[in-house]
């Protein structure tokens, strides 16, 4: 029971052809081969497939792909490239805010999306906005500076 | 000769330090000539084309058996490569762990890429030997001496002005010579790119969403697998009931293979459908000993016993000192735990194997591969493709095994993804450790005896090349897994060693009159033994180490109590190795540290009590440096911890990035202090529980960090050692010694959960209330399976 779904990933439409009950998570990566957001519970449990659907954070491992609709969906490599990337992004690559860097896209995503809410949070309420998110390697401390630089590059 | 050598290699300062910032690029999947025509494992670390080429763009591509994991040692080889080359970084392109075109280097693991890579052997010698051979032709081609002869990112010029460009002289050729043991690798007083900040080469594709992990790799054809494990340790298969998921589309196949159970379908949805709705039936397994009496029943197991250090007098000094102080740790099992699920792709042909693997060990799992699917060596490839963080052996090398099973099974590609449960649920944990100690102090306060057993639980560990029954799917296979087999302890004899930590830095380390030992004690004993464990253990970072560093460090912080000495003082009372000394003097000195016996006094019984604590540690004896001061509050309602600050002074020979290693340090200290608060694996009497996030404690990243200072301690002309485990082997002492400090409680099992807090602080505040006894205490000898714990 495939059926044809049309999906705005990253200011790209594309039209993928898949069972609605599918992921989006694996739509992303098998069929649109992006590699932003990764599996890393299948349950929501840690944040690495973290993707923005309007704004908002979407752990895209249980969201099925039926139910992203016309919403524009963007993944970490949606927010900049390699050649000009997006200012939080830039922020991380200064403070090298990564070891495995495999949880990148839920921390990233989500720093995002809290800041662009609230311009002027406090390292708490970021660090709330951070709590279902995990990073086995322990590089907490470059990505809330890294998070930090970005809140107050936006502020100046 | 010497002194031109010098100028030679000082004309390098002249390079330019670059990178570039671009997404790494992977090796294609086809099967790539190695350095101009090296035979597929026929790759010989004697010669130098084994390790380095020069194209004829002046691209240097350089052959390395130790992959980066995250832990920056593919930034750091390339450093090393441009540095011994006098060449830009930008111009070093380095292949990492193919079986195909690299040599065999073992298991990337045991923080042993920097000494292995960067001292004076393979890839450092064989840029060295490549530096000095590129210049002797150079010589002949310029007719100048060598040490006439100047060099700036691969131009070498003469005196004349003459020059010529290495890709001229070797540019796409053989050098056809061995690596040459004399050949000098450049001073770190000379260093340009080594030693110095260089961001890591993976950031910007990192953080771009660019990068490729094992888990994007995608082949032509490919299909989607996933396992069926059992439900329980030991339990083998009975029957699949393959009708239960005829219904599933673009189901391929239900693959059974003695105990093992697969399914492949062709797209990830359906064969996560297929794995769950398929109806297998298992014989049980043993019932497993309960997690609550472990530590006892660990005790009483038949073990293969091993002493590391016995100068056989521990019972006669024990009588003679003025007290003798005893305790018992335990250290659970703890999870690699892993943020990715582990994968791999493998595509199994009728005569090739290719299997892109986040493994440790490529060629090791090469080997195991082929005895799997019964394929000629030579046949297989791994491709090393970087996976989620590891720090040891997580399940990367089990799903690159069945990755490679399901493919043969449907003569296609394959995608093998685990979910969150095959991943915790299977993986080879850390070692669960009970450590019982005694030591005796004299009348002046020193420790004149100590005496230390410790009860190890393992089963299974790395593969190897030939061992597949160390992990799940080994065992599945009907293959056994390594255990130890019980046996007594043989008499101490040859070299001492220290690779497990299990002995004290304060111990003398005597065998047969040679002290290898870092400390003053010369009556000493320290044996080990190991017994089956009921779950698959293998190395996790610091393997035993943070188990053994944990119990040693603590206990002499309780010495130190007894003794009511300043903990520094006393650690430098008992120390002889300089490079422990420095480490601990440093350590101290960059955390302000107020020379004075724990506790505290006057320790408050309610709100929030802060108080400090050190640990040092010789990683493996001789791998690298460590001393930790944390400072932690306790709330004495709630028993939480909350470590506020570690100051780390490390030293680990020369450093070749400390942009790098900081990141390591913090990483390391900061999974320390995860592992030493909340981490343990839980099991019922049947299973593994903890096999998920709900159930396996991590610390987030809302958790309210300590600040991590470091301190490197450099003492000039040593080799470089390993670091990546140096500082979290000291992590779970240092904050037990700062609880200490600030409560007088001692916490003797990990992790220190509020429960275990709130316990040790009604026990020491009932202690407190006893009269203090200082007369002389007996216990019986620490004999095996006599011993009740505290």
């Amino acid at each position: 029971m495939r059926e044809k779904i049309t999906l705005h990933v990253n200011g790209v439409q594309h039209v993928v052809e898949v069972d609605p009950a599918t992921p989006l998570l694996f739509v992303l990566n098998d069929e649109l081969g992006l590699r932003g957001p990764r599996f890393g519970c299948g349950m929501a449990q840690c944040g690495a497939c973290t993707v923005l659907i309007r704004g908002e954070v979407v752990r895209s491992c249980v969201k099925p792909v039926s139910a992203v609709g016309q919403s524009e969906v963007t993944t970490l490599e949606g927010l900049g490239t390699p050649e000009k990337p997006h200012p939080i992004q830039q922020a991380f690559i200064e403070e090298g805010a990564a070891q495995c860097g495999f949880c990148l896209s839920g921390v990233i995503l989500t720093a995002k999306s809290v800041l662009d809410v609230k311009p002027d949070a406090s390292d708490q309420e970021i660090r709330d906005a951070l709590g279902g998110i995990l990073c086995r390697c322990f590089t907490h401390i470059r990505m809330l500076r890294a998070i930090r630089k970005y809140a107050e590059a936006k502020r100046t | 000769m010497i002194e031109s050598r010098r100028d030679f290699l000082k004309s390098c300062g002249a390079l330019i330090v670059s990178f570039s910032s671009g997404p790494l690029s992977l090796l294609s999947a086809q099967q790539s000539p190695g350095p101009f025509g090296t035979h597929p494992s026929h790759i010989d670390p004697e010669k130098l084309d084994s390790w380095l080429a020069v194209g004829d763009d002046g691209v240097i591509t350089a052959y390395t058996g130790k992959c980066d994991f995250g832990q920056g040692i593919f930034t750091v080889q390339s450093q090393l490569v441009a540095e011994e080359l006098c060449v830009r970084i930008a111009r070093v392109k380095l292949i990492q762990c193919d079986t195909s075109v690299c040599p065999d280097q073992g298991t990337t693991s045991g923080s042993q890429s920097t000494p292995t890579n960067f001292n004076s052997e393979n890839l450092a010698l064989a840029a060295a030997t490549a530096r000095e051979a590129l210049l002797s032709l150079a010589a002949k081609k310029l007719g100048e001496p060598v040490e006439h002869l100047s060099v700036a990112d691969g131009v070498i010029t003469g005196t004349t002005g003459r020059h010529v460009k290495y890709e001229e002289l070797i540019g796409n050729k053989h050098f056809d010579l061995p690596l040459n043991v004399k050949a000098k690798r450049k001073s770190v007083a000379d260093w340009t790119v080594l030693g110095k900040p260089i961001p890591s080469l993976d950031r910007t594709a990192l953080m771009t969403g660019q990068f490729e992990f094992v888990h994007n790799v995608r082949v032509p054809g490919m299909l989607h697998g996933r396992v069926v494990r059992p439900p329980e340790m030991g339990a083998t298969l009975a029957h699949v009931d393959e009708q239960s998921v005829r219904n599933i589309q673009g189901l391929v196949k239900v693959v059974v293979r003695k105990d093992f159970v697969g399914v492949v379908a062709e797209t990830q949805y359906h064969a996560t459908l297929a794995a769950r709705q398929l109806v297998v039936q298992w014989n049980p397994g043993p019932e497993l000993p309960p997690q609550k009496d472990f530590f006892d029943h660990i005790q009483k197991l038949p073990s293969r016993d091993a002493l590391n250090v016995d100068s056989q007098d521990v019972d006669a000094r024990l009588a003679e000192a003025t007290s003798m102080i005893r305790a018992r740790y335990t250290y659970p099992y703890q999870m690699h735990g892993s943020v990715g699920a582990s994968c791999a792709v493998a595509d199994v042909k009728q005569d090739s194997v290719t299997v892109w693997s986040a493994t440790q060990s490529a060629y090791p799992t090469r080997s195991i591969v082929a005895k799997l699917l019964n394929m000629p060596l030579e046949k297989v490839r791994v491709i090393y493709v970087r996976g989620s963080g590891c720090y040891g052996l997580n399940g990367a090398d089990a799903v690159s095994f069945d990755a490679a099973i399901l493919s043969q099974a449907v003569g296609k590609p394959v995608r093998l993804q685990f979910s969150r449960r095959d991943e915790m649920m299977w993986e080879n944990l850390g070692s669960a450790c009970t450590i019982q100690l005694r030591a005796g102090l004299a009348q002046d306060g020193h420790i004149i005896a100590w005496e230390r057993e410790d009860w190890v639980a393992a089963m299974g560990n790395r593969p190897g090349y030939d061992q597949p029954g160390n992990v799940i799917t080994g065992m599945l296979l009907g293959y056994e897994p390594e255990l130890p087999k019980p046996g007594p302890a043989k008499p101490p004899s040859g070299e001492f060693h220290n690779r497990s930590n299990t002995v004290p830095s304060y111990f003398a380390g005597c065998i047969a009159g040679n002290c290898g030992g870092d400390g003053t004690i010369r009556s000493e004993r320290a044996l080990t033994h190991t017994l089956r464990s009921p779950f698959f253990t293998g190395p996790l970072r610091s393997p035993l180490r943070i188990q053994n560093t944990f119990a040693n460090e603590c206990f002499m912080d309780e010495l130190c109590a007894h003794a009511k000495a300043d903990p520094v003082a006393f650690r430098l009372l008992h120390l002889q190795n300089s490079r422990v000394i420095g480490v601990v003097k440093a350590a101290a000195q960059a955390a302000n540290w107020q020379a004075r016996s724990s506790p505290k006094a006057g320790i408050s019984r309610t709100g929030t009590v802060s108080g400090r604590g050190i640990a040092c540690v010789a990683y493996e004896g001789n791998n690298g440096y460590a001393a930790l001061v944390a400072e932690a509050d306790v709330d004495m309602e709630t028993g939480t911890v909350r470590p506020r600050r570690f100051v780390v002074a490390l030293d680990c020979g020369p450093i070749s990035n400390p942009d790098g290693l900081r990141n390591q340090i913090e990483g390391g200290v900061l999974q320390g202090m995860s592992r030493a608060l909340v981490e343990e694996v839980t099991w019922d009497n049947r299973r593994v529980t903890s096999v998920d996030w709900e159930t396996y404690n991590s610390l987030y990243l809302d958790y309210e960090m300590p600040t991590v200072e470091t301190v490197f301690v450099t003492p000039p002309d040593v080799p470089a050692t390993g670091a990546g485990e140096t500082a979290i082997t000291a992590v779970p002492a240092a904050i037990g010694n700062a609880i200490f400090d600030a409560t007088g409680a001692r916490l003797r099992e990990a992790p220190f959960t509020p429960q275990r807090v709130k316990a040790a602080l009604v026990e020491s505040a009932q202690k407190a209330g006893a009269c203090e006894a200082s007369k002389i205490h007996r216990f019986p000898s620490l004999t095996p399976k006599k011993i009740q714990g505290e």
